[in-house]
């Protein structure tokens, strides 16, 4: 890594970091009373973990539309675009070169903030496995006044998916070690900017769209 | 680097706002439950509104009646005068369960009801009120012959009229003038206890009701002398400090049918208020409280579509006198130097009766659960039975499937009770009288008069069978700061609902399969990323020193 050019670049907009750290919060929550409700032990009591699943739960799934609608109007949606340029470089990484002192062979640069492997997986997460989430929780939450819906496959895919998301998280903080040093992902995350190699020239597997001069 | 800590900063700032912000909206939520006592909820509001016009009044002082200032030697004699203004009452009542004791079923030729065809675990049978044990409750003068008996409910002293006449009868016409004066104190006493008319009151019901099987909490475990007058924590609409309700409040009355049969088919059609109708067929929580009666938006009002108030609100029965929980007929007969005998129990009650055998009593009883839609299934002593099988001579109707159907509290008392060997039938001992099994303690003997008196051929043989028999409990409604909490249910293991099936229940139900990948792919992503992270930090990341 001798020799290469540093600088910081401020990467995530204060709203970004508001969202990201608000979902995070909501997302830990809806696991911590989801899996009392589901049974798996006794915290705050089964019905004080009902109230609050539900109350963050619908306000999860307002702010999460607010975000969505953010999304949308500032084009960030380009960001989660998925490409299979360097898709397989990013994993060769993970798996080989991380070991043996490579450089990431993907750096972020404001237009194109996550690698190939992070668009694919947050896509996946956010138009997938969240929407998911967010129905069936609706469904479960709304059942009653449904009528003669069944509970129990509401529940079956909640469930899944929540073990699912469980899985992300695990991996997704693991994954935040990954940086230059151990928390400068955690640190990019929280204040905006990150220490990334020289920006200056156009990264070669930048989609078009999401291209910045 | 000054902006980037000032963004940081912000950052952190404005996701503690929107989280507090969150949070205190949870507040009220969270808040309601425990206030939910004090706030008033809708149901509350629709009950005191059913209940405001309460307070009863009248227009007659029966003491003033002339009628009823006669001098009285028998029992039809005061109905006579009673009918003399209530011109139609004993009319009615006749044709009222209460005096018939029976009730028509849906199967050909089968009639239901004590002095039916049906049968129970308890005493068995009334045999067409020939038993006499089994008719004392009767409302009749002189069981089930002449008029109807209106002072058994509605008189407002308990008064020996039986043994009255009887002295009257050996006294009256005698010239001593000590008699006389005897003769005139009893013709007082009756009319006295004639004229102290009045509605039906706790202990008028109570008097049958309470001690139904033939002693007091026998029979329903929610229904014994404790609720004569019972304290809040007993029951909140009955209880003096409470709602101070009359049995008559929610057990309304028309032409002297009374509201409440429970085994008549089918359930309640619909669960209309008592304020659109105060007139209903059959009374539920819901005539007074509504389908939705906790604070607005709570998840209990989601549950009143699946699961009975009294599931939740009746946590226990037989929370002061005991109740009998079995009754073993097979060791009845057993005799000490020659004479019948009894045992007492730990709980001051008989534990083993030589005319009835052997019983089980207990205290603070937890219900067994089943879906309920308001009807029974009985098994009459015209039904075939499997005596391999335990026999549910009654047992609840309704499934998950059933809209009318909710997951309602029972006692179940067991049995063991005598059958046909041939026939594989129940029977009906006669146990009453000269010749009855209380008397004789020959079954054999008892069985074949007993299933005379009710027509039903017998063949001569009989074994014991174990048998179950269902009471809704819905009685000795407790306060709502009493009532169950979520996880007594909603929890994998000892769920109260743990028989409850088709539906799935959150915290009480799980799909293996689910669990499983997701343990699978929660230890797979800890194991993986551990090696990983062990890989980098034994490689240093693959740098040179």
């Amino acid at each position: 890594m001798a020799g290469k050019t540093m600088t910081n670049v401020y990467l995530y907009t204060r709203f970004e970091r508001l969202w990201h750290w608000c979902q995070a919060l909501m997302v830990i929550f809806l696991m911590i009373t989801g899996f009392e409700v589901h049974g798996l032990y006794t915290l705050m009591g089964f019905d004080t973990a009902v109230e609050l699943h539900n109350f963050i739960g619908l306000f999860w799934l307002g702010s999460f539309a607010f975000f969505a609608f953010w999304l949308i109007i500032t084009g960030e949606w380009k960001q989660y675009i998925p490409t299979t340029r360097k898709l397989f470089d990013v994993a060769r990484y993970y798996a080989w070169g991380i070991f043996h002192g490579q450089d990431h062979p993907v750096q972020k640069t404001p237009g194109a903030k996550h690698n190939p492997l992070q668009r694919l997986a947050y896509l996946g997460i956010s138009a997938m496995l969240l929407p998911v989430q967010m129905v069936t929780g609706l469904l479960y939450y709304l059942y009653n006044s449904l009528g003669g819906v069944s509970l129990a496959p509401i529940a079956f895919i909640h469930t899944l998916a929540a073990f699912l998301l469980v899985n992300f998280l695990i991996i997704h903080l693991y994954m935040t070690t990954t940086g230059h040093s151990l928390f400068s992902h955690i640190k990019g995350m929280i204040t905006g900017w990150e220490e990334i190699r020289d920006t200056s020239k156009i990264q070669e597997w930048e989609t078009k769209a999401t291209r910045k001069t | 680097m000054k902006l980037t800590s000032q963004s940081a900063a912000a950052g952190l700032f404005w996701t503690a706002v929107l989280f507090v912000a969150a949070l205190m909206l949870v507040r009220p939520c969270a808040a309601s439950v425990a206030n939910a006592a004090q706030q008033e909820a809708l149901g509350i509001k629709l009950a005191k509104q059913a209940v405001r016009e309460d307070k009863h009044w009248t227009t007659v002082d029966h003491s003033k009646i002339e009628r009823l200032n006669q001098d009285f030697t028998s029992g039809d004699q005061i109905t006579q005068a009673c009918l003399s203004c209530h011109t139609d009452a004993s009319m009615q009542f006749k044709k009222t369960i209460h005096w018939t004791w029976k009730v028509p079923s849906e199967k050909q030729g089968i009639m239901n009801g004590k002095a039916g065809h049906a049968v129970n675990n308890f005493c068995i049978s009334g045999n067409a009120m020939e038993d006499k044990g089994c008719v004392s409750c009767h409302a009749g003068w002189n069981d089930i012959q002449g008029e109807v008996n209106c002072l058994a409910c509605h008189s407002k002293e308990k008064f020996p009229f039986k043994e009255t006449f009887a002295d009257l009868a050996a006294f009256e016409g005698d010239d001593d003038p000590d008699l006389v004066e005897i003769v005139d104190d009893l013709h007082r006493g009756i009319q006295q206890a004639v004229q102290n008319i009045t509605l039906p009151r706790r202990n008028n019901c109570g008097e049958c009701h309470f001690k139904g099987g033939g002693g007091d909490g026998v029979k329903h475990g929610d229904l014994d002398t404790s609720l004569a007058r019972p304290n809040r924590m007993l029951d909140v609409h009955m209880a003096e400090d409470g709602a101070d309700f009359a049995c008559t409040r929610c057990h309304t009355t028309v032409k002297h049918h009374i509201a409440g049969r429970l085994y008549t088919r089918p359930a309640a059609a619909e669960r209309k208020s008592l304020i659109e109708d105060d007139m209903a067929s059959k009374i539920t929580c819901e005539s007074c409280h509504s389908a939705t009666p906790h604070k607005a938006s709570t998840k209990m009002n989601d549950h009143t579509d699946k699961v009975a108030c009294q599931s939740c609100h009746i946590p226990e029965f037989a929370r002061v006198n005991p109740t009998k929980m079995s009754w073993d007929w097979s060791t009845a007969g057993k005799m000490k130097d020659g004479k019948p005998y009894e045992e007492k129990g730990d709980l001051g009650k008989a534990v083993y009766k030589s005319i009835k055998g052997t019983f089980a009593w207990a205290k603070n009883v937890v219900p067994q659960y089943y879906w309920y839609n308001g009807s029974f299934d009985n098994i009459g002593i015209k039904d075939k039975i499997d005596p391999q099988q335990i026999v549910e001579v009654s047992h609840p109707l309704g499934s998950p499937n059933d809209p009318d159907a909710r997951i309602h509290p029972f006692k179940i008392h067991s049995g063991k009770q005598p059958y046909d060997k041939i026939n594989q039938q129940l029977v009906a001992p006669l146990l009453s009288g000269p010749k009855g099994f209380w008397t004789t303690f020959d079954m054999n003997d008892a069985i074949m008069r007993g299933n005379q008196t009710l027509d039903v051929p017998y063949s001569g043989e009989f074994d014991y069978v174990k048998t179950t028999y269902a009471f809704p409990i819905t009685h000795m409604v407790a306060p709502a700061e009493k009532s169950l909490d979520c996880i007594q249910c909603h929890t994998r293991d000892n769920s109260r609902l743990a028989g409850i099936t088709g539906i799935y229940m959150p915290g009480r139900d799980k799909f293996a399969i689910v669990d499983t990948i997701g343990l699978i792919a929660v230890l797979g992503a800890l194991a993986g990323v551990t090696l990983h992270g062990l890989g980098r930090f034994f490689t240093r990341n693959g740098r040179e020193e």
